[in-house]
């Protein structure tokens, strides 16, 4: 569920990154490089998973689902706060730097 | 259990030489504006520290994430020894084990995948040249 979450969200990203080229100056690809990374990384841990548990891999239990769920939603929250962070710092349309400087 | 920091390793590695290759492309750049060398006709190719900023860019960005995902199933501590697994010496031996053999091939296949990016953007970029010279002669 973490890795389906994961790809959607790099899926998303990169959509985002190649139609709206305009954004690109907020840094998009961070978020698309995060996510493509980390998506890649979970593939070989279910890869791994599978090996072990065969078709069981299929059939998790209900509160495992969940619970991967809400790590999947919460690792895209991070990359999202971790994103902000770096657009925010490194300002890329002066925005901050005139909230701060206007009088 | 922290079959994250084999990629984490190879993302220091490749940054350091991102940024040795950076120093060394703009000194390039420096030198080809002062002497005035440069081909104004031939398309820009993406430089080489570029490309591996792709490859640490995405090693850091998925270590970050799966070091979360460790933090969240309580394998990494913020306190020392930090890797829960190395309190115990089987738990440290199943913890080598499994960067071993999961943390190298995470690292190996991020890698495959990169080498895949720079091959396509070497095609586009070979594709660009002859387009570009058509251009110039019409």
């Amino acid at each position: 569920m973490t890795l389906l979450i994961t790809i959607f969200a790099a899926v998303a990203a990169t959509l985002i990154w190649y139609t709206k080229p305009g954004l690109r100056d907020l840094k998009i690809g961070v978020l698309c490089w995060m996510f493509w990374g980390a998506s890649l990384m979970w593939t070989i841990d279910a890869v791994f998973e599978f090996s072990e548990l065969k078709a069981d891999y299929f059939a998790p239990a209900g509160s495992d689902m969940l619970n991967d769920a809400f790590l999947g939603f919460s690792v895209v929250a991070l990359a999202l706060i971790i994103w902000t962070v770096i657009v925010l710092v490194s300002d890329p349309r002066g925005t901050v730097k005139a909230a701060l400087t206007r009088r | 259990m922290a079959c994250f920091l084999v990629p984490a390793a190879e993302a220091v590695v490749t940054t350091v030489i991102s940024k040795a290759a950076e120093k060394k492309d703009q000194d390039l750049t420096k030198i080809e504006t002062e002497s005035h060398v440069s081909a104004p006709e031939t398309p820009k190719k993406v430089p080489f520290s570029r490309k591996l900023r792709w490859l640490s860019n995405m090693l850091w960005g998925g270590a970050v994430l799966l070091c979360f995902e460790h933090l969240w199933h309580g394998e990494v501590v913020p306190y020392p020894p930090f890797l829960t697994a190395a309190a115990d010496p089987g738990d440290t031996a199943e913890m080598l084990h499994e960067m071993s053999t999961v943390g190298v091939c995470m690292a190996l296949l991020i890698t495959a995948v990169w080498v895949g990016m720079v091959i396509v953007t070497g095609i586009i970029e070979k594709r660009a040249v002859p387009e570009e010279k058509a251009t110039q002669e019409v």
